[in-house]
């Protein structure tokens, strides 16, 4: 175990899950909650905005592939509603284009799905780390 | 493979027989057919030829001789019909007698002597001292006492020289008397003699005991000649009669074979025979003979060789044509089915993508919990994460594949940029050598220089080549072999081929090379997926990819690509 959130933070990331499969959301929440994580899950686009206007959240890994809206639209959109909101996005193999086009609408940065939960974890404490700093 | 081999070389080494044996036998036999005609021909109408010449020389010779002794025995004749008795036993009378007669025809009388009923000389004209001379005894004596001429064989007589007589009786006034003459040997021999052919062409002749009559001047000697044995054929065998020519052929003592040409002379009682060596008197036709057989050889050998080295041209081309037909068996593929069951593979890759990241995130979940303290005891508990393992194990295998499959249909993300190809390729080479080391290959490079760049995208690039290395180097595992990659500058086109000296593709699987998740390696070391990706790239560059390949030899990928690709394909 090479993760260390458990003891140096005392105030847990707050992290939100986008995407709509929902039991990639719902395990994926489980396990990252279990390394003191607090995660939201979001199953669609639409849903991740509602979620967005009543709470605030650190750190967002949305799915760029989804049914009802496209992924893009859904960062412009968080980008809007939450400037410093720091976007990890999980893009599919074949989809490096939406990827830099995500990274310059302000996307902190991409993985390629299916990730490695250590993976997801580092980078998720780098854009945390990174929203940190810019405070 | 080998036993494939192996009836193929059964198969060409038998053409090779065939063709050698068709083309032999079609032209020997018609050229000894035609060779052995035209000699037979010749031979027996030269045979024919050579008879008729020995036989109208014998015969015109025979009537010479005759002639020759008609005429000395009608001149004895007319000596006694015209002088009488009295006249001639008057010895200076005879003496002039024969003066005349030598005047006139030269040596051939010796002598003359007149010889009464007796047989006792009462006259004698010539050289020798015969003088009264007793010939009662002898037996021309006795033959001519009784016929009216006689012409005696040749005998050595009282004076010890071969010579013959001509005897004339005459039995005017109730008296018999024999006018005899002596007719030189020499003269009459050179009679004979002058008949000579060839080398060893001569004749003689024989009288009715088959005894010599000539001394043969020609080297033969006495002894060669097998008169008695002669004489018999001709007369008791042939049954030879006057104006007859016989010819017959026999072995002499030195075992020669002879042609004999005979013609009875002197009413029968001599022989006139000519002999000659066969291989003499054909020497012509042996000549001919040796001159044919040396140019029919010449053609047997001509024919012989044209057959092997006809034959081996087509059997080499037979051999090249086959060769040839199983490397055109290339990969020709169709662009448009790939492209759709690329399509197809992406989009099961990407449905396949969430269950499996999915399956793996719950697995992981189980891995989380077995950290609880309450499985701390569990019995299980190694199995469980034995599982687990397992679970996260095949799902990263999954994904691999689903990974490659989706990059085998993803549109072009990397961009493209001017490529150094010789660089590019140098140091794919470079990367690939500790694997080719490892696997007993050597690489071989052969890169042309100063080639333009390229445009393309580095990473699609070093992908195409690193699959391609890969399998050439898989493909040689057993025992190692060459790998050689060269890059050419042809027209507009960059051509790199990629060659090993491996087992190769069998031609049943050449078709499929291509197609996605087709593989011959073992379950879970290969995806299948290389060769398409490989594929899709060089299409989407606007290139081609061919693969040619024979079994047992090896496996050559060309890759052919423009230097200006269609700007259209590349969005």
């Amino acid at each position: 175990m090479t993760y260390s959130t458990k003891n140096i933070n005392v105030e847990p990331v707050r992290l939100l899950l986008i995407d709509d499969e929902k039991d990639f959301v719902n395990i994926l929440s489980k396990r990252i909650k279990r390394r003191n994580i607090d995660v939201a899950k979001a199953f669609s686009g639409a849903e991740a905005i509602q979620m967005l206007r009543h709470q605030e959240f650190d750190v967002a890994v949305l799915d760029l592939k989804m049914e009802d809206m496209d992924g893009i639209e859904v960062l412009k959109m968080l980008k809007i509603m939450s400037p410093r909101l720091a976007v990890i996005m999980l893009t599919g193999h074949g989809s490096a284009e939406a990827a830099e086009q995500g990274l310059k609408l302000g996307a902190f940065d991409y993985l390629a799905k299916p990730c490695v939960l250590q993976e997801l974890l580092d980078k998720i404490m780098e854009a945390y780390a990174f929203r940190r700093q810019s405070d | 493979m080998t036993k494939d081999n192996h009836l193929t070389d059964h198969y060409l080494r038998s053409l090779n027989r065939n063709i050698i044996l068709i083309i032999i036998i079609v032209s020997v036999i018609p050229l000894i057919l035609v060779s052995g005609t035209i000699y037979y021909q010749f031979r027996a109408s030269y045979h024919e030829k050579v008879y008729d010449h020995l036989r109208e020389l014998v015969q015109s010779h025979s009537q010479n001789i005759d002639s020759y002794l008609q005429e000395k025995l009608s001149d004895i004749r007319f000596l006694t019909d015209s002088c009488g008795r009295e006249k001639l036993t008057d010895e200076s009378f005879l003496q002039e007698r024969l003066a005349v007669l030598q005047k006139d025809f030269g040596k051939d009388f010796v002598d003359l002597g007149v010889i009464n009923a007796h047989g006792e000389q009462i006259a004698y004209a010539g050289p020798f001292k015969l003088g009264k001379a007793d010939y009662s005894g002898s037996e021309w004596f006795r033959k001519s006492i009784q016929s009216e001429y006689f012409i005696s064989d040749v005998f050595l007589g009282l004076r010890g020289v071969p010579h013959f007589i001509i005897a004339v009786r005459n039995n005017r006034g109730g008296i018999s008397w024999i006018l005899r003459a002596t007719i030189d040997f020499v003269a009459f021999t050179s009679l004979v003699e002058n008949i000579r052919l060839g080398q060893t062409g001569f004749a003689f002749i024989l009288n009715n005991k088959g005894k010599l009559q000539t001394t043969p001047m020609a080297r033969p000697s006495m002894d060669m000649i097998d008169s008695k044995n002669i004489y018999e054929e001709f007369v008791t065998k042939q049954q030879i009669s006057r104006g007859k020519i016989c010819i017959a052929t026999r072995s002499d003592s030195s075992r020669h074979k002879n042609i004999y040409v005979a013609a009875s002379i002197k009413n029968g009682d001599w022989l006139l025979v000519y002999q000659q060596r066969i291989a003499d008197a054909f020497a012509d036709l042996r000549k001919t003979f040796i001159i044919t057989t040396a140019l029919m050889f010449m053609g047997l050998l001509g024919i012989i060789i044209m057959a092997f080295t006809l034959s081996k041209t087509i059997v080499e081309r037979v051999a090249k044509a086959d060769l040839e037909k199983q490397m055109m068996s290339k990969k020709v593929v169709e662009s448009g089915r790939l492209a759709s069951v690329g399509e197809l593979a992406s989009g099961v890759a990407h449905e396949i993508n969430n269950p499996i990241a999915i399956m793996v995130e719950e697995s992981g979940w189980i891995g989380d919990l077995m950290e609880e303290e309450e499985f701390e005891k569990s019995e299980n508990r190694a199995e469980i994460e034995r599982a687990v393992e397992k679970i996260q194990y095949h799902g990263n295998r999954c994904k691999e594949i689903t990974s490659k499959l989706l990059s085998f249909a993803r549109k072009t993300d990397t961009t493209v940029h001017d490529v150094n190809i010789k660089e590019l390729l140098e140091e794919l080479v470079a990367l690939s050598s500790q694997r080719a080391k490892y696997g007993m290959v050597e690489i071989e490079t052969d890169f042309q220089q100063n080639l333009p760049s390229l445009r393309a995208s580095t990473s699609e690039f070093q992908q195409v080549f690193f699959n391609l290395i890969n399998n050439a180097i898989d493909a040689m595992h057993h025992d190692g072999g060459t790998l050689t990659i060269s890059s050419r500058q042809r027209e507009n086109y960059l051509v790199i081929s990629v060659s090993d000296t491996g087992e190769g593709i069998p031609e049943a699987n050449l078709d499929r090379i291509f197609d996605p998740f087709f593989t011959t390696k073992p379950v879970g070391k290969g995806t299948g997926l290389g060769l398409s990706i490989c594929y899709g790239i060089i299409e989407k560059m606007g290139g081609k990819l061919e693969v040619e390949s024979t079994v047992g030899k090896g496996t050559t990928f060309l890759i052919s690509l423009p230097f200006q690709p269609d700007s259209d394909r590349q969005q």
